[in-house]
């Protein structure tokens, strides 16, 4: 699976070579040609407008990254003249260089920032930037407990919350037994592991702890995990590589990487949701937009607490952001074609596939509101 | 003695076939000053340079001048760069730093100071197992084993050198470490009442299991070094000690070790620097931490400079990329001074040592 993506990768950096070294002879041609009859700021031509052809580039969150592989990789069936690359260079980075004009749209899974919105509407020649929940991912808490044969252990948040910050050592503790009414769990130690790196999986599942765990979590949400002295891996291949390799060991991954570890099926209300889809498209539905969203920058304000049926309430959600308005039209149409796409019923289910992103295609309501945000796209 | 004379004439010429290649500067000296044993007849000798022709061995002079200052700039852009990468982090007031997500610590020391314990720890654990081992296998090939077994053997050691990091981080995190696992249970329940065996938890993803990686990969550079300082040994003194009627281990011990001390000495110290640089065995391997312990068995207690840089700078920009920077630097001060150290300690022994 690896090699196929890295050829596919390496297919479409070669594309977007030639098609950057095409298009620079393209712009050349058109400009010689229009040249004698110029008025000052050259527009392209009509053709254009409508078909998206040349290249955009992204950068930020590398928890899009195999989704935007397979958003490119696929872009071809409708867009075939458009060239899309995006660099996974983390959040931070995306929207620094997004803010700074080195790309023209970026990934990011925290929403700007209050000082960044100001940014953006410079950058964005008076606009404002939008940021679109395109990206749904459900979060695995993942186990390995090859005696046991349920198809999930229950848990609730409170119940995690301990596991992880260790007032909880064994795999037959009354507390786990409670949830788990005719589950024979071993006497085996419980190792938590978690992500030794910076991740957006491990911000929003430190956040879920923190809304939902009655208390037991002390620790704020954040990147970076908040305990020492743990077993951890270096990104997900490297949690799942630790946790597949000692028994009893508990940790949280891309739902996609779970792979034949268990998986929690986490207490919501009163009943326990397993990860799946549709559970995690129905807590960003059923959650609250954040105080200061607008119809162009549709930020979820994720409810963890959610007593909604059916709901999966650890999922990460990472925005795509662009500008309402671009400098040319030519990045105007590109993008606007880019985010249709990537916003379409057919990109959600590309990303959603188990061997590129395993998301969580949006829902058709979500859609028709980031259609219209995607629409308003203009050019100055 | 014939046999003698036999039996270490051919490490001498397989020592004469390897150094030009090595292109040790002080080797010609030592051929025409030992010519009559009967080397040094394909050298280009100091006679053989002057009769050549002026114009060339000038260009060859300013060529090799050349390349001898290139060393020297490099390493003083490379030194130049990392200290203006890293002064931003340098002159930062605590409270900027602390606005970098994964800085826990009240200054940059603070910051550098445990992630240069786990370097020089994993390195000296790394150490302590590949030197005696090294020091084994060069005595093997340079005096004991047969002179079959000894080509061959040499050459696969050589080639241990030749595979790289991320391959031997592979093999420790996937195969050595579930190896590991069931000596390391029994480790901490057997001598658990030493701190330094406390509280293994698996998988083993510990210090101890990423030193012995790092062990295999500078066992060939100690082995190569070792190997070529015992084949040095003056043949005179080990004639001599055969003379006297020593057995081949009372030669070893009087003739071959006390002669080649500095060289296994410097051999070592090249290991280390390979140690001290290595990232991606490290990054697989260990469950990072940030703390001063000698717990060897417990995971997340230590962490590498270079693995600690490879692990934090994908995601890193501005201030955090300077304060990675800064602990490079760190690395970049340590590293030489442990090649420094080398060298000292080759030099203080040169009258004896041909390696240097």
């Amino acid at each position: 699976m690896k090699n196929v993506k890295s050829r596919v990768l390496a297919g479409t950096a070669l594309t977007g070579a030639l098609a950057l070294a095409l298009t620079a002879c393209g712009s050349d041609a058109v400009k010689q040609d229009e040249t004698p009859d110029a008025t000052g700021s050259a527009t392209a031509p009509e053709s254009s407008e409508s078909a998206a052809a040349g290249s955009i580039a992204g950068a930020g969150a590398s928890s899009q990254e195999k989704a935007m592989g397979g958003w490119i990789a696929t872009l071809a069936s409708v867009a075939p003249d458009l060239t899309v690359t995006y660099e996974a260079v983390g959040s931070g980075g995306g929207r620094e260089q997004f803010l700074s004009g080195g790309v023209q749209f970026a990934g990011t899974d925290a929403p700007l920032k209050e000082e960044e919105l100001t940014a953006a509407a410079d950058r964005c020649y008076g606009g404002e930037a939008l940021e679109l929940p395109l990206y749904i991912s459900p979060i695995a808490v993942v186990y390995n407990l090859p005696g046991v044969d349920a198809e999930h252990i229950n848990m609730s948040g409170e119940l995690i919350a301990k596991i992880f910050n260790g007032d909880i050592k064994n795999w037959n503790d009354p507390a786990i037994a409670a949830e788990n009414e005719g589950v024979e769990l071993p006497d085996l130690a419980i190792i938590p592991v978690n992500r030794s790196d910076e991740s957006g999986t491990t911000e929003n599942f430190t956040e879920y702890l923190a809304a939902a765990s009655n208390g037991a979590w002390t620790h704020e949400a954040s990147g970076d995990w908040p305990i020492s002295g743990t077993q951890s891996g270096n990104g997900t291949s490297g949690l799942i590589d630790t946790v597949t390799g000692a028994e009893g060991a508990i940790g949280y991954a891309d739902a996609s990487r779970a792979g034949d570890l268990g998986t929690v099926a986490l207490k919501v209300g009163e009943s326990y949701v397993p990860f799946s889809a549709e559970a995690a498209a129905k807590v960003v539905d059923a959650s609250p937009r954040a105080a200061d969203a607008t119809d162009k920058r549709l930020v979820v304000e994720l409810d963890r607490t959610t007593t909604e049926a059916g709901a999966y309430p650890l999922v990460l959600i990472s925005y795509s952001v662009a500008c309402s308005v671009y400098e040319t039209s030519e990045d105007a149409t590109n993008v606007k074609a880019f985010l249709n796409y990537v916003a379409s019923t057919e990109g959600q289910t590309v990303a959603s596939a188990a061997d590129v992103a395993g998301s969580a295609p949006i829902s058709d309501a979500l859609r028709t509101e980031v259609v219209a945000a995607i629409n308003s796209i203009t050019s100055k | 003695m014939d046999v003698g004379t036999e039996q270490y004439a051919a490490p001498a010429s397989t020592q004469q076939a390897e150094t030009p290649a090595a292109g040790t500067p002080a080797q010609p000296q030592r051929s025409a000053a030992e010519a009559p044993r009967g080397e040094g007849s394909s050298f280009v000798s100091a006679g053989g340079r002057k009769a050549g022709s002026a114009l060339g061995a000038r260009w060859f002079e300013y060529l090799s001048t050349a390349a001898g200052l290139t060393i020297l700039v490099i390493l003083a852009a490379v030194a130049g760069f990392l200290i203006y990468k890293a002064w931003p982090a340098i002159v930062a007031s605590p409270e900027e730093l602390n606005k970098i997500s994964w800085f826990k610590a009240d200054n940059l020391l603070d910051y550098v100071a445990p992630l240069i314990f786990g370097t020089l720890l994993a390195s000296l654990l790394a150490l302590l197992v590949a030197v005696p081992l090294s020091v084994g296998i060069a005595l093997f090939i340079s005096h004991y084993s047969p002179r079959k077994l000894a080509g061959p053997l040499g050459y696969v050691i050589d080639l241990l050198a030749a595979i790289p990091s991320v391959v031997y981080g592979l093999w420790g995190a996937l195969w050595l470490a579930p190896v590991l696992d069931p000596v390391f249970k029994w480790m901490t329940s057997a001598l658990g009442f030493i701190p330094l065996f406390e509280g293994y938890q698996a998988p083993a993803k510990n210090i101890l299991t990423a030193s012995l990686v790092l062990a295999v990969m500078i066992l060939p550079i100690i082995t190569a070094v070792a190997r070529e300082v015992f084949l040095q040994t003056p043949r005179l003194h080990e004639e001599a000690a055969l003379a006297l009627g020593a057995t081949r281990w009372e030669l070893v011990r009087m003739a071959v070790i006390p002669f080649g001390r500095s060289g296994v000495v410097s051999a070592s110290m090249l290991g280390l620097g390979r140690a001290l640089g290595e990232t991606m065995a490290v990054l697989m391997i260990l469950s990072p931490g940030t703390l001063f312990s000698f717990f060897l068995l417990k995971p997340g207690q230590h962490q590498t400079i270079a693995a600690n840089i490879a692990a934090k700078f994908p995601e890193a920009s501005g201030l955090s990329v300077s304060t990675l920077i800064a602990t490079g630097l760190a690395l970049f001060v340590i590293t030489l001074a442990v090649n420094m150290l080398a060298r000292w300690i080759i030099a203080r022994r040169s009258e004896f040592s041909g390696a240097n």
